[in-house]
């Protein structure tokens, strides 16, 4: 492989994992929201014990998610007529289930954060369940970013799921993470620093972009107590 | 058919009685002021009626509507919800505009453009905030953001218009602005009110009838006069001469 920097080789891996993590997230965002916030803003019996579950699952180990969508894609399993098994959609399916507990939970939390009188002024302004939940989202977007952010760091950095049902191939789907592991197992340690410089760049692009708005939260806070 | 009756209600989350009610009759287009020491069930009252707190028994009568509000349907409580609008002590301002604040009720009502525009600068007006209505309203005082709540109550022209403690945070100047703006609410729309109040002067200023609520019991309701000049309960001479003990 050309390891120079911005060569064709090192663009494209950057480029399929940030499309692996992005689809990922998007799925994940899709369906973790929505769920979180609901779980936020209503009771139901069981709902201590799907907590429990939730807050379990947001600290799956990758190397776990990876085995059981192995075995999921693998030739004889449920799923292997989808000859997904080695692919970068094997790969999504893995960060997506590794990333949505993260965003259902920090979702939650960040919605349970606003007090009651918000969820009250809502209903009583005449909102549908629908129209709640939306604003509340809405009024929660700061605390959900957080959560969206950490879901994205952690799937853009994980190795062990894309490893195990992505396997690594060159051009097909080697992203930044498993192209350090064999750069650092071959003695590359120049090209795995370059690649980690990159990952670091890109977490501090997406951490940068949560900076800004907690310093833009931070401002109106000012201007409220002045 | 009364405008507004309370029956049997009985609010009681754990094993304490909140709030306990056999029978309330308010009529249309009076301005109401409920009275008591702190923690003796008033907000709680507004809130049953507005279906923010669910009784675990107890029949509405609203507006020719007969609710029986342990087992109110979504649909149901939507619609008697929509004709109502209640402001808080505290209002919660939401992250965005002035005028997004005020829209926000008509918007969930799917009202066009044009009218939401319309209605929303009148009432914008009739508050004096018309200039600030693209301000973000987390900027607001505390004066000014009670005044845009009100607002958004009045553009939604309810038939029932509870008002929790509005005034306790605010300054003299705002008081009288939101007074002034709520007896033009009653008089333009023939609005009823219900007003949670501490303050008695206010109470006599704005409500034609007043309320006693203590310990969860209505205690006393009679004319605003009759209320202070002639108190029968106990309890309620009491607490208007301020020699009661809570």
């Amino acid at each position: 492989m050309n390891w120079m920097p911005f060569s064709q080789d090192v663009i494209s891996v950057i480029l399929l994992s940030l499309q692996v993590s992005t689809i990922a997230i998007m799925i994940g965002v899709l369906i973790g929201i929505p769920f979180g916030s609901f779980l936020g803003l209503y009771t139901f019996p069981g709902k201590r014990l799907l907590t429990a579950v939730i807050y379990t699952l947001m600290g799956l180990p990758p190397v776990l998610i990876g085995v059981v969508v192995y075995l999921l894609l693998s030739k004889h399993g449920p799923l292997g007529s989808l000859q997904w098994l080695f692919t970068p959609q094997a790969m999504m399916v893995a960060q997506t289930i590794l990333v949505t507990p993260i965003i259902i939970g920090l979702s939650m939390a960040a919605v349970q954060a606003k007090e009651q009188t918000y969820l009250e002024t809502i209903k009583s302004l005449g909102a549908t369940p629908v129209q709640t939940v939306w604003t509340i989202i809405k009024e929660s977007r700061k605390g959900i970013w957080a959560g969206v952010a950490t879901a994205y760091g952690r799937a853009i950095s994980e190795v062990g799921a894309v490893m195990l049902v992505g396997g690594n191939i060159e051009g097909h789907t080697r992203v930044m993470t498993t192209a350090i592991i064999l750069e650092t197992r071959m003695g590359n340690f120049d090209a795995a620093l370059q690649l980690g410089a990159v990952l670091l760049f890109i977490s501090f692009i997406l951490n940068n972009l949560l900076v800004m708005g907690i310093l833009a939260d931070f401002r109106s806070r000012r201007r409220r107590e002045s | 058919m009364p405008d507004l009756q309370l029956q049997d209600i009985l609010v009681k989350p754990g094993k304490k009685e909140i709030l306990r009610l056999e029978q309330l009759t308010l009529k249309e287009s009076e301005i109401y002021a409920i009275v008591g020491p702190s923690g003796s069930g008033k907000s709680t009252f507004l809130k049953v009626i507005n279906l923010l707190v669910k009784p675990v028994q107890g029949k509405m009568h609203f507006f020719g509507q007969e609710l029986s509000l342990p087992h109110l349907s979504g649909s149901s409580r939507l619609m008697v919800q929509r004709e109502m609008a209640f402001v808080a002590q505290k209002p919660v301002m939401f992250q965005t505009t002035v005028f997004e604040n005020v829209a926000m009720g008509l918007r969930y009502r799917g009202i066009d453009r044009p009218t939401i525009q319309k209605r929303v600068d009148e009432a914008l007006e009739q508050v004096g905030l018309l200039e600030s209505a693209g301000q973000a309203a987390h900027t607001l005082s505390g004066g000014e953001a009670q005044r845009v709540a009100l607002a958004r109550a009045l553009v939604l022209q309810p038939k029932l218009l509870l008002l929790d403690e509005p005034t306790s945070n605010l300054d003299p100047k705002n008081v009288s602005i939101f007074e002034q703006v709520t007896r033009n609410i009653h008089q333009t729309f023939q609005t009823t009110i219900l007003i949670v109040t501490h303050h008695l002067h206010q109470a006599r200023r704005l409500a034609s009838h007043c309320l006693f609520i203590h310990e969860g019991k209505l205690v006393e309701m009679a004319d605003t006069d009759s209320f202070f000049q002639t108190p029968k309960a106990e309890d309620l001479k009491a607490f208007l001469s301020g020699q009661m003990v809570y």
